[in-house]
């Protein structure tokens, strides 16, 4: 089979398979797996927003969790106030509306992306790294020193934020809006890379000087996929905050900046459904091995290892060979 | 007289101690190949960086089509109108050769941040890029990642990669640097139609090449240029023979 229509099928058994697992667990009565679905479809949506910058732009970002994070405190800040009835700052009251809350958070990621952006996408290699780290560790040490809003402890959000039409305290109606955005997501990244502007931004990977000398300025380019890549992470953490109920400062650390380069690494960096894969192989060594072990990490960074000597186009790389730019 | 398509005067620019280049005036005429020659080392490399807009010069000025561009970036150059090729080839390995050419296409339209339709299917993308690849002779070799090209295949991508800008003006190092006496030839006859399309300053150290098409030739040493002039000129300039000719002829 030609290596494309295998990336397709592949594609097709991750979307089925991640939808199929939690009905299955619903049928025969096991609900943690409707949670660990949703987990692996929000962990995915995060990555899908990363592997914009990472792997179509070649942007290692190392400070992502700085936008999953921010996600997470807009859900909790607003639920938080809409609980309380105390507005926020300039009166503006809470909200307990997922309608609301996430386009609050995807404006607020982007933002912030935007300045970060702009401040360190000239700088390239363990300089980029290194700022976008730095950024995301200065938000970390604001949360925690932030005692409003829990500080270290975080912040529990009680009642799950709403959404027209749904019971949102059912898991399964979390799982149906993370699969959703995630779908949404998928498609959004299959567009951006197969139109123009993608063509420019992995040309940019590759080569920036020769992109510039046909008259595109890499700059600009690549600001507006690390914007549309915050916005993106920044969502997915709005809706892991809902899911867990809880959101804290560990959301912003390096750690979850790591994963979610673990993620795009081991699912195939810059391809449409490795972070999918990568999600699922990632959660699943979180349950399997983190059971068993405290060290589950550990086994994780070993197969990470194999992955980026060995296999460096991760899960859909292995089954489905190198990506073809037509 | 008709205006020069580029002006450049008086530009210079040191590395630390080094200069490499050193108070250099020329223009380029709408429809004439200006040949620049000169010894390895000399400063060909690094004054085309300058026009270009990769170096910044730390005096002179830089004028393409009586504007000055001294201090525009090289994207803002290229999309006034000034087509650049590489010494070593400079392409996007993973992209096919068609790609290669449509992003130049895609460039000189704008739109690149457009975010929606794809290029595969955008006719006014691919049809010219059929078009340009014919033209230098790649038309059988259109899907083929341009990593996996040979080096003169590759030297003929970075030919249409330019002609798919429809520059003001080409600049164009060492086109025919590793290409063969066959490739060279035929690119040879290939350039000098182009010259009807837009000027080219053309730095060559093919000299059959360059005695064939240049209807000028300055000689860059030690980054200053030495003689300006036609072929017959230049090949009769004494200085020019000690500082090059006579070390190329007598090697
Ligand atoms: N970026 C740079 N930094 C320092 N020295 C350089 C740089 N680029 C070129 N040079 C030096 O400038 C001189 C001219 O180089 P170049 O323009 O490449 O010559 P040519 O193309 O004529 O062979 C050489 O001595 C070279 O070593
Ligand atoms: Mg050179």
């Amino acid at each position: 089979m030609d290596e494309t229509r295998k990336e397709f099928w592949l594609n097709a058994v991750l979307l089925i398979g991640l939808f199929a697992t939690p009905v299955i667990a619903l049928m025969i009565d096991e609900p943690f797996y409707v949670t660990l679905s949703t987990r692996v479809a929000i962990f995915a949506l995060a990555a899908v927003g990363l592997n914009i910058a990472l792997g179509l732009g070649g942007m290692v970002s190392f400070g992502h969790a700085l936008y999953f994070g921010l996600g997470g405190y807009v859900a909790g800040i607003m639920a938080h106030h809409a609980f309380s009835g105390v507005p926020m700052v300039f009166g503006l009251s809470g909200s307990d509306q997922m309608l609301v809350i996430w386009p609050v958070a995807m404006l607020l990621s982007g933002l912030i992306a935007a300045i970060v952006g702009a401040l360190s996408l000239r700088t390239s290699g363990i300089f980029f790294i290194m700022i976008t780290l730095a950024f995301a560790q200065m938000a970390y040490y604001f949360a925690i020193g932030w005692p409003t809003y829990g500080g270290e402890d975080g912040l529990s959000i009680f009642v799950r934020n709403q959404f027209p039409g749904l019971n949102t305290m059912q898991t399964w109606n979390m799982f149906l809006l993370a699969y959703g955005a995630l779908v949404i997501a998928l498609v959004l990244f299959a567009m951006l890379r197969n139109a123009r502007f993608g063509a420019a931004l992995m040309a940019i990977r590759q080569n920036p000087e020769r992109v510039a000398a046909v008259g595109i300025s890499p700059f600009g380019i690549k600001l507006a996929a690390f914007v549309i890549s915050g916005m993106i992470t920044g969502l997915s953490g709005a809706m892991m905050a809902d899911l867990n109920r809880f959101v804290s400062p560990s959301m912003m650390s390096w750690h979850t900046s790591g994963q979610l380069i673990v993620i795009c690494i081991l699912g195939g960096v810059g391809r449409l459904f490795g972070p999918v894969a990568g999600a699922a192989v990632f959660v699943g060594f979180e349950v399997v091995f983190g059971g068993l072990t405290q060290h589950w990490q550990f086994w994780l960074g070993l197969v990470l290892l194999g992955v980026v000597l060995f296999a460096r186009g991760g899960v859909i790389g292995i089954i489905a060979g190198r990506e073809r730019h037509g | 007289m008709a205006e020069p398509v580029l002006d450049l005067a008086g530009v210079s620019k040191s590395f630390g101690a080094l200069k490499a280049t050193q108070d250099v005036s020329l223009t380029l005429m709408p429809g004439e190949i200006h040949a620049l020659i000169g010894p390895n080392g000399a400063g060909k490399s690094t004054l085309m960086a300058l026009v270009s807009g990769k170096l910044a010069p730390d005096s002179g000025r830089i004028v393409v089509q009586g504007q000055d561009v001294s201090g525009l970036s090289v994207a803002q150059r290229a999309r006034l109108g000034l087509g650049r090729s590489f010494q070593v080839s400079s392409l996007i390995p993973e992209y096919s050769a068609r790609r290669n050419v449509m992003l130049a296409l895609q460039a000189r339209q704008g739109h690149s941040y457009r975010m929606l339709w794809p290029v595969r299917r955008d006719r006014s993308l691919t049809e010219p890029a059929e078009e340009i690849l014919a033209r230098v002779g790649l038309e059988g070799r259109a899907s083929v990642p341009s990593e996996t090209l040979s080096h003169g295949e590759r030297r003929l991508l970075e030919i249409a990669v330019a002609l798919a800008l429809e520059p003001a003006a080409f600049l164009l190092d060492e086109p025919m640097a590793g290409m063969g006496a066959e490739g060279a030839r035929t690119l040879t006859a290939f350039l000098d139609t182009l010259r009807a399309e837009a000027p080219i300053l053309l730095v060559e150290h093919d000299m059959d090449a360059v005695f064939a098409l240049a209807d000028r030739v300055s000689v860059l040493a030690n980054g200053r240029v030495i003689a300006t002039g036609s072929v017959a000129e230049i090949r009769a300039d004494p200085a020019v023979r000690e500082a090059y000719l006579g070390e190329e002829e007598g090697a």
